[in-house]
């Protein structure tokens, strides 16, 4: 089992997570997060005085999945998140020791 | 640490309201001699002398009828006035701050808001707007004969309209100026000293500067036009709020570092409601429903409009983009500029002051920040404290009878009205800065020092003096 855990841009979420549907996968997590890369920040002008804003809001979405399907998922995600554009983000994968079904208590692929 | 200068706070308030209870013993014997008062404020826009009281004028209105149109008018204005303290001013304020200190923001508007209603009954009405001294000719405060206003009764008059509507009419007034203040301290400052610098600030600043100018002081009786209150209100706010911030030191991390407003959508709403209460404000100050109440809301509303338009193009043109925060701070630039002379000025008199207030207060914000190196933090001085005095002094030239529409000063005058309302301008910012510095080095020792540590600037004012947070996960 892989954890797939992508940063990307908030815009790109929906179009995400369509792709992801499409594929089958049926579950995730998403999280409104904050950072920078080689982007870095960017300013902001009020009132005449600049504000230098260091963190971009970000969108990180993490995908547990077998081990079979963990490409696949990952095509789709670089595919759907693309613009091109510096800051579109990135892709981490982390293997996964167990994963449990709370309600059920089903354990490994089982409960993905 | 907080109980302590809690109970010393206690003390002061019990204090001051000892002292007046003794006044109010002591006028008792003085009866009814100050009991009627001039409408001066809505009289100040027409440059006439005579219009102080003299015993004639005083039973002339006694005798006058009550007028229900212009009794409704007052009442509805006075509430609108209210409106663009809580919440209007207090949204827009802290919409401008970061999110950790967004409520300690709306308290200082609310709190000062309820503060100042009480100090006004008790001594402010009757310091600012009844005549002063035993034959009432004193120029400089007004009298005590009011104190706890003890004269009133339902069927007191203020020319045609209750006494009563007059007082929380113009309590409304003294509601905002100290609060137009907390602009200059947000994000730093001590809840206690707040509480006390706005109650003493409201008695040595506001009262003595509203009775030069409304209540039949030196300036009323030079001629000096101030309308709604570019010089009693924006003139000694933008003063003391300088002085303040000053005194009170920058903020963490300013300039450079410095977190953007943290809810623009707020900043917004706010100005927005500030647009909509200041009908009250200027065309209230007619002191009635006629047609210069009418007038009066028209040049407001042009003067707005216009400022906010030339603010948005000199910031699409400097810096690429036209901003929300910058349109609505034009709004009230132009709102702030027009308050002086919104008795006085034609619609395109109205149109030419707006544009003056969009451009001159836009480089004022620079000037007080980057210049001065003052962090008045959401730009009282530059918006208000300037907006004021430019339409203070612009009035003298677009207030002449015919020009773009202007009333109420003659051709020949306006050289002469423009050293009256200089003067007015130039007194009410000295009382204002000395005055504030006072006022500030006083709460400074009662409180320990004016600003909160570094530690809860750091963790936030909503956090370390209110123990609440405006934005929770849950």
């Amino acid at each position: 089992m892989k954890l797939i855990k992508s940063i990307i841009k908030p815009f790109k979420l929906e179009d995400v997570k369509d792709a992801l549907s499409e594929i089958g996968i049926e579950g995730m997590t998403v999280i409104e997060a904050k950072g920078f890369g080689r982007q870095k920040g960017h300013t902001e002008i009020y009132r005449g005085s600049e504000y230098t804003i260091d963190f971009l809001p970000k969108v990180v979405i993490e995908v547990a999945v077998p081990d079979d399907l963990c490409d696949k998922v990952i095509d789709t995600i670089v595919k759907a998140a693309k613009t091109e554009k510096i800051g579109d983000g990135k892709v981490f994968v982390l293997p996964v020791e167990q994963a449990i079904r709370i309600r059920t208590g089903e354990q490994g692929e089982e409960a993905l | 640490m907080n109980k302590i200068q809690g109970s010393k706070i206690l003390i002061s308030i019990l204090f001051f309201l000892a002292l007046g209870l003794n006044g109010y013993a002591q006028e008792q014997a003085l009866g009814e001699s100050t009991e009627l008062t001039p409408n001066t404020q809505a009289s100040s826009n027409v440059n006439e002398k005579e219009e102080t009281s003299s015993p004639e004028s005083k039973e002339a209105e006694e005798a006058v009828s009550l007028d229900s149109g212009n009794t409704a008018w007052m009442i509805t204005a006075t509430a609108l006035v209210l409106f663009m303290t809580l919440p209007g001013l207090a949204l827009f304020y802290g919409g401008l701050v970061q999110s950790k200190n967004v409520l300690s923001v709306l308290m200082h508007c609310f709190a000062v808001a309820c503060l100042a209603s009480i100090i006004w009954v008790a001594f402010g009405y009757s310091l600012a707007l009844t005549p002063g001294g035993v034959d009432g000719s004193r120029e400089w405060i007004g009298g005590t004969g009011e104190f706890f206003l003890k004269n009133l009764v339902e069927e007191s008059q203020n020319g045609d309209f209750p006494t009563s509507v007059w007082v929380i009419f113009q309590m409304t007034f003294a509601i905002i100026t100290p609060g137009l203040i907390v602009g200059a301290f947000v994000e730093r400052i001590k809840f206690s000293a707040v509480m006390l610098f706005s109650g003493l600030w409201l008695l040595v600043v506001y009262c003595p500067v509203c009775y030069w100018v409304w209540g039949g002081g030196w300036l009323a009786q030079a001629g000096v036009i101030d309308f709604a209150g570019g010089i009693v209100v924006h003139a000694t706010a933008g003063a003391s709020a300088l002085t303040i911030a000053w005194m009170l030191g920058r903020r963490q991390g300013y300039p450079r570092s410095l977190k953007p407003p943290h809810n623009p959508g707020m900043v917004m709403i706010g100005a927005s409601m500030l647009w909509v209460g200041w009908f009250g404000f200027n065309a209230g100050s007619a002191g009635a429903a006629n047609g210069d109440a009418g007038m009066a809301m028209l040049v407001t509303h042009l003067s707005a409009a216009t400022a906010s338009l030339v603010w948005m193009f000199i910031e699409w043109k400097k810096t690429g983009k036209p901003g929300l925060v910058g349109i609505v701070t034009g709004t009230i630039a132009g709102l702030a500029t027009i308050t002086p002379a919104s008795g006085a000025v034609g619609p395109m008199g109205a149109i030419i002051i707006g544009a003056s207030a969009g451009f001159v207060c836009y480089f004022a914000c620079g000037f007080v920040k980057e210049k001065l190196g003052v962090d008045d933090s959401l730009d009282v001085a530059a918006v208000h404290g300037v907006g004021g005095i430019l339409g203070t002094l612009m009035v003298a030239y677009l207030g002449v009878e015919g020009r773009f529409g202007g009333q109420g000063i003659n051709l020949e005058n306006s050289s002469e009205q423009f050293m009256i309302q200089a003067q007015g301008c130039l007194a009410a910012i000295a009382l204002s800065v000395v005055a504030t510095y006072i006022i500030v080095k006083i709460v400074g020792m009662i409180t320990g020092g004016i600003r909160v540590s570094e530690e809860d600037e750091t963790k936030g004012l909503d956090q370390s003096s209110h123990g609440e947070n405006a934005y929770s996960l849950n």
